[in-house]
């Protein structure tokens, strides 16, 4: 059995069963498993067929985007020519003729979506272990913290500012509380996944020593959970300077109420050079998140 | 023929195994024995290159495996299994699916990837999960099952992979004696049936003088025992364990090996 070695040398360390014994075992396994592979052929089968659906319903039209690729394009070719026609990059002081002022807004435009992604990011953290049957037995407070989350993301946070901007005047603290709304319910619902994919062992321990509801959560969950809610409360932040960064269209302060302006005024090199600090400073920060995140997970533990 | 030459594992400033050599005949039952720390996982894991070495080299019948990569690093681990002290099966693949993980590397991916398994890898699968009395098990989730039936599934995925080595790192470090029994036992089994090299870490020198022809014994790094084991004297197991071996040995070494040094600390 052992002599001589080829390349691929196989020892017969499973002698199969012959058939008639076979075939027990397969029927058995193949009973147990049928009602789910049921179930799985049926879901994908409703899940390609509302994607069907929708594209039909959305009017997705292949033609259309290929007729119309043209207009595109030359909209493109546009904000790349300054007003006397010479390529943007060619004089760049005068693309970025306004970049003192830009810059003053992209900055306003970052303090509203930091203080956006702390706040709401708060509020996310004080209603995820609401959410959790793990942690909560209630059914009842989970559900109405759950419907509340889900209330705050599904109003798009466009809209939350806009109804701001009417009950507190023009400015970046309609843009602020938009914001935290929208990230209290989107990061409220990651957090709450998070939890509810947590090991229990330690926290069985912690109530085994006598802790209360509140200490489980602190020392068993929280340890656990920390650096990811961070990671995306991270991305959040991320996601959020773009979003602080149109709120401005509806007068919430920032870069986007002079975007909003350049667009409609068909400015545009002016379009395409508050287009790139947006971009650049999107990367920026998308940078140092990353290099944040990755230190994080490291730093594991210490907490 | 396994051949370790001169294996070290530098991890920074620690060397976590020093300049280990030793020669493993086919179809020889080796514990590797030791105290926690002493290299016993990380040589285990050079072996199959989970753990790149240092220095040294690695070969098997003459067939230098230290240097492999790709396809040829893949096949040469299908053909030496591990089994792990935490069973590394995964918790939300059913059992059948899990045991199917040891034919991956005889499996093209368009089979394996959609889980197109042929009849005959299932065939072998359930028949391995026979072979260990827990074909019953298929359908389940393997995060379900208790300890000693995760480990036993561990052994199958083992055992279909065709191996010629099996590396067992505490196989049974984390299962009660009845079921540390029953695992140990299959190794035999396999060991004595199928003429497979078993390397296995061991905590527990009861275990290890009771199933292994050879005992190789690590203290920081290196090898500092290598006989079978009834050569294994109450003053190297002291060195082995340093301050636990009363513990490690009970009084199980037989009076023959009590040392009377030993015996007045205990009066």
């Amino acid at each position: 059995m052992t002599t001589g070695r080829t390349e691929a040398h196989v020892i017969h360390t499973v002698p199969v069963l012959p058939d008639p014994q076979l075939a027990p075992l397969f029927a058995g396994y193949a009973g147990a498993i049928a009602a789910k592979r049921r179930q799985m052929i049926l879901g994908v089968a409703v899940f390609l067929f509302a994607v069907a659906l929708a594209s039909l319903g959305a009017e997705v039209d292949a033609d259309k985007f290929i007729a119309k690729i043209g207009n595109f394009t030359s909209y493109f070719s546009r904000l790349t020519h300054l007003d006397n026609s010479a390529y943007v990059w060619t004089d760049p002081v005068e693309w970025f003729w306004g970049l003192k002022r830009w810059l003053r807004l992209l900055g306003e435009t970052l303090l509203i979506a930091y203080i956006g992604t702390f706040t709401g990011a708060l509020f996310a953290f004080c209603a995820c272990f609401l959410c959790s049957a793990r942690l909560v037995k209630s059914a009842t407070l989970r559900l109405v913290v759950r419907r509340v989350l889900e209330f705050c993301r599904t109003v798009p946070d466009l809209v939350f500012a806009l109804i701001f901007v009417v009950a507190f005047g023009l400015g970046p603290l309609p843009g602020v509380m938009a914001l935290a709304i929208h990230t209290a319910g989107a990061l409220g619902k990651l957090f709450a996944e998070v939890v509810d994919n947590i090991d229990l062992k330690p926290v069985e321990g912690v109530a085994a020593a006598g802790g209360s509801w509140f200490a489980q959560v602190r020392f068993g969950v929280v340890p656990q959970v920390l650096a990811n809610f961070t990671s995306y409360a991270l991305l959040r932040f991320e996601i959020n300077v773009r979003g602080a960064s149109v709120l401005g269209f509806v007068g919430a302060g920032g870069i986007g109420e002079e975007l909003i302006l350049a667009v409609r005024r068909f400015f545009y090199s002016d379009v395409s050079a508050i287009l790139v600090l947006i971009i650049l400073c999107v990367m920026l920060i998308d940078m140092g998140t990353e290099t944040l995140r990755h230190r994080l997970v490291r730093m594991e533990g210490g907490r | 023929m396994l051949t370790i030459e001169g294996v070290s594992k530098v991890f920074g400033a620690t060397r976590a195994v020093d300049n280990v050599s030793a020669a493993i005949p086919r179809g020889q039952f080796v514990g590797i024995i030791g105290r926690s720390g002493a290299g016993k996982s990380t040589l285990l894991r050079m072996i199959n290159r989970l753990v790149e070495p240092t220095e040294g080299r690695i070969s098997l019948d003459g067939r230098d495996v230290t240097r492999l990569d790709g396809r040829e690093l893949r096949e040469w681990r299908r053909s030496c299994a591990m089994i792990f002290q935490q069973f590394n099966l995964v918790g939300r693949l059913d059992v059948l699916n899990n045991v199917l993980m040891g034919r991956l590397a005889h499996t093209p991916a368009w089979r394996s990837f959609p889980r197109l398994w042929s009849h005959e890898d299932r065939a072998i699968a359930l028949s391995a999960l026979d072979q260990l009395d827990i074909a019953g098990l298929a359908a389940q989730r393997a995060e379900d099952l208790s300890g000693g039936q995760q480990q036993r599934v561990a052994i199958c995925r083992a055992l279909v992979q065709e191996p010629e080595i099996i590396l067992a790192d505490e196989p049974v470090a984390s299962l009660d004696p009845r079921n540390a029994k029953i695992v140990m036992d299959a190794l035999l089994r396999i060991n004595k049936h199928f003429g497979l090299t078993v390397l296995c870490n061991l905590h527990s020198l009861d275990l290890a003088r009771t199933y292994c022809d050879r005992l190789i014994g690590m203290a920081q790094g290196r090898v500092v025992f290598d006989d079978v084991p009834a050569a294994l004297t109450q003053e190297v197991a002291r060195q082995l364990y340093g301050m636990e071996a009363h513990e490690v040995l009970d009084a199980d070494l037989g009076p023959g090996l009590m040392a009377p040094e030993s015996a007045t600390a205990a009066a």
